[in-house]
């Protein structure tokens, strides 16, 4: 079976519950866990402070061995935090169960490693900050916005802390990918015999409770205890109050909603369910 | 895809804001000597130089295809330009820049940006010798026969440049030169050559106009040739420095985007009457060894030199040349590959012969164009002659002495067929001869018709000849199968 759950970690408080997130998911799944930090390709050569503006004997040269010192100096060291980083959240895992194939440590773009790897997974999964956003802003790290842009597969985002997984909430808007989110949980094995909520945000009408009940029908087919929903309001709201409420422990949603223009420079009410609750969100394409 | 083109263009602009605002400030500061003196070798007002400077600058930051790369008014292009201001006068000259704005984007649309290629690391070098030369030369007429207290100047203003940055770092020792040999010379009251003798300084900004010339195929006569020239050498020199800072940064660039920034900046420039420019090797150093990493570098370096040069106007005329000309000399002692020298003594001749053939070219043309033509005509003869050596032909008699099997292996092309010919003996009586080509590779029609000569005239003995594995061998006249644009064409080469 080549399928895993790629976990993507760094050096950031997320990285434990990355780590557990993924090994819930692997203990439920039977899969394996495969762990991989990216080295963040350096934009740019170091810099040492020199504006004497000068230009001595063989300047190219010179500056050349100069420049390349100071950055293996810096890649050495970036190895062997990542190194530490992998070594340390494989320790986690295996001692959680989990088979952890060699964990991969690479450098480059997140989002090209995500490209190449996700082909062998059926989840990624990623904590909602790296450790180069800023946290004060409460901002989402700007890296998951371009994994789940990019992903091929289900994007697990991880909270904070990890919180055992009992009541599940999708926000079904009948869209491709909340179907989608449906048919996975009821064909797959990552959340069977949990209960699962099923809520569509607007008015009441006929089409929406019919595609809400064909959802519902989907997942009772296949042994889930699923309650539905339809409550008008603001989504981003609704759902919130909904995850609160209920103590939903896994939101399930579509990543984009169906303004992809929009979405490309404002946040849509995926990035806002992602920054405001404190549970971990299931993404679908 | 709108998202990530905007980060990209964040992160190549803004990604590095403070350190390349203070590197565009000491690149700013020595863009203005070379600038100047660079105006002087095209036998322009300086400020023709400056403002080209400052428009090629800042057009390439938002135009080109490699950040942090600085270009400008330069001595290649300048020395060019020479004989068409003395003979047609500075309209002329801005024209000619216009038309070698256009032929560079023509050169960019071509993809002739992959033709560097076929510039060798040999012909590299010359080229920076040859460059590193000219400038030296350009000083020359500053050095010769002035007065004494020049030298005195031109010496102690390269002792402040090589030997301030062992006091600081963080203060440029080319604008500590031109801030001590000025005041030296204000104080004291010398009488030396000053950047005023040399021609009108801009007190404005540039204004647009258009080059006051006939449009008629006479002027197009007159241009094309400098024009090409100026093209030729603006885009070398740009796609080398290019593959400097590639090296330096460790990052990479858009070859073909340069040579569009570069085109597109020279037909700008040419409007507001400057003249034509490239990137520089010396300036873009400088660049990245004080902390350029970003776009803005280069922008910034451009407006900086213009307010400079605006505010800083009535300073910079009574800068005495001999600081100009001391950094010069250090701009050509920094772009010379002194390695090279050495390297005569260990790198193979031919490469060694290269080098030196691309500067004697350009020294005895002034034209950097030139100098690379004959240093690429050179690395591909001395490497069609190398590779000429690699095939043998071995033979074997047959027990009864009555025929002869020839095996014939390796490269067969125009230099290695008279070799091949020379390889069979002629003379010995044989019933049948056999040429097994089937481990050679067979490249032009020279060879094929090396072969066929070689049939005939032992036919021509009366022996019965059999060629064996010609299909295969033939396979690599790559110009008709086109086989070197398919995959695997490595594995089918080395299959036989």
């Amino acid at each position: 079976m080549s399928d895993t759950i790629l976990a993507l970690i760094d050096g950031s408080v997320y990285a434990a519950s990355v780590c557990d997130l993924a090994g819930w998911a692997a203990g439920r799944t039977g899969r394996s866990v495969e762990l991989v930090h990216v080295l963040g390709r350096r934009d740019s050569a170091s810099t040492p402070v020199n504006l004497s503006g000068d230009l001595g004997f063989d300047a190219q040269e010179t500056l050349l061995a100069e420049l390349a010192a100071l950055d293996a100096q810096k890649a050495k060291l970036a190895q062997q935090r990542g190194r530490l980083i992998l070594a340390q959240a494989k320790a986690r895992l295996e001692a959680a169960g989990v088979t952890v194939p060699p964990p991969k440590l690479r450098v480059g773009d997140l989002l090209e490693t995500v490209q190449e790897l996700q082909a062998d997974a059926d989840l990624i999964v990623i904590g909602k900050r790296g450790e180069a956003a800023d946290f004060a802003k409460l901002h989402l790290g700007s890296n998951l916005e371009r994994v789940a842009r990019a992903a091929h597969k289900p994007v697990l985002v991880a909270a904070r802390s990890f919180q055992p997984i009992r009541r599940v909430l999708i926000a079904f808007d009948g869209g491709q990918s909340a179907t989608k989110a449906v048919s996975f949980i009821a064909y797959g094995a990552l959340l069977k015999g949990l209960e699962i909520h099923l809520l569509t945000v607007g008015g009441e009408t006929t089409a929406a409770r019919e595609a809400l009940e064909q959802a519902q029908g989907v997942l009772r087919a296949a042994g889930y205890a699923a309650e539905g929903w339809i409550v008008p309001g603001e989504a981003d709201k609704v759902i919130a109050r909904h995850v609160q409420d209920q103590a939903i422990d896994l939101l399930v949603m579509g990543a984009f909603g169906h303004a992809r223009l929009r979405n490309l420079f404002i946040g849509s009410t995926t990035t806002e369910m992602i920054r405001s609750c404190k549970v971990p969100i299931m993404l679908f394409r | 895809m709108g998202s990530a083109w905007l980060a990209r263009m964040h992160a190549v602009w803004f990604g590095n804001i403070k350190a390349d605002l203070l590197a565009a400030l000491v690149v700013a500061l020595a863009l203005i000597p070379e600038a100047i003196a660079f105006s002087i070798i095209a036998g322009v007002d300086p400020k023709v130089g400056l403002y080209a400077s400052f428009s090629i600058a800042v057009i390439t930051a938002i135009a080109g295809g490699r950040p942090a790369m600085i270009s400008a008014a330069t001595a290649a292009t300048a020395v060019l330009m020479g004989t068409l201001v003395r003979e047609h006068g500075l309209d002329y000259l801005l024209a000619a820049t216009v038309l070698a704005g256009v032929l560079q984007v023509l050169a960019g649309l071509l993809r002739l940006d992959r033709a560097m290629r076929f510039v060798s690391s040999s012909v590299m070098t010359g080229f920076v010798n040859a460059l590193a030369i000219l400038i030296f030369m350009a000083q020359l007429p500053e050095l010769i026969g002035v007065p004494p207290l020049t030298y005195v100047m031109v010496a102690a203003g390269l002792a402040i440049i090589y030997l301030f940055p062992r006091l600081t770092r963080s203060v440029p020792s080319p604008l500590v030169c031109i801030i001590v040999l000025t005041a030296i010379s204000l104080v004291l009251g010398l009488n030396l050559r000053t950047v005023v003798d040399m021609g009108e300084l801009p007190s404005a900004l540039p204004s647009f106009f258009v080059p006051n010339v006939p449009f008629d195929l006479e002027t197009l006569r007159i241009i094309l040739p400098y024009s090409l020239g100026v093209a030729a050498v603006g885009l070398l020199e740009s796609l080398m420095t290019a593959q400097i800072v590639d090296d330096l940064t460790d990052t990479g660039s858009d070859k073909r985007q340069e040579c569009f920034g570069q085109g597109i900046a020279n037909f700008c420039t040419g409007f507001i009457g400057g003249m034509a420019g490239c990137a520089m090797i010396g300036q873009s150093i400088i660049n990245v060894k004080s902390g350029g990493r970003g776009r803005l570098s280069t922008f910034a370096a451009g407006i900086f030199l213009l307010f400079l040069i605006v505010v800083l106007g009535e300073w910079v005329a009574v800068i005495p040349m001999a600081a100009l000309v001391a950094i010069m000399i250090m701009v050509s002692i920094g772009t010379f590959s002194w390695r090279s020298i050495r390297n005569l003594r260990t790198h193979p001749r031919s490469s060694s012969m290269v080098m030196l053939a691309t500067v004697a070219g350009v020294v005895i043309t002034h034209n950097l164009a030139i100098g690379v033509v004959i240093g690429v005509l050179m690395s591909g003869i001395f490497f069609a002659w190398k590779i000429a050596r690699i095939f043998r032909v071995t033979s074997e008699l047959s027990e009864d002495g009555t025929a002869r099997t020839y095996r014939v292996e390796g490269q067969l092309f125009f230099a290695s067929a008279e070799a091949f010919m020379q390889a069979f003996d002629f003379k010995e009586v044989l019933d049948k001869v056999t040429i097994d080509v089937g481990r050679a590779h067979i490249w032009d029609i020279s060879s094929v018709a090396a072969l066929d000569r070689a049939i005939l005239k032992f036919r021509r003995e009366g022996a019965d000849v059999e060629l064996v594995g010609m299909n295969e061998a033939s396979e690599t006249i790559v110009d008709r199968l086109a086989e070197h644009d398919k995959p695997g064409a490595l594995e089918r080469l080395a299959s036989h």
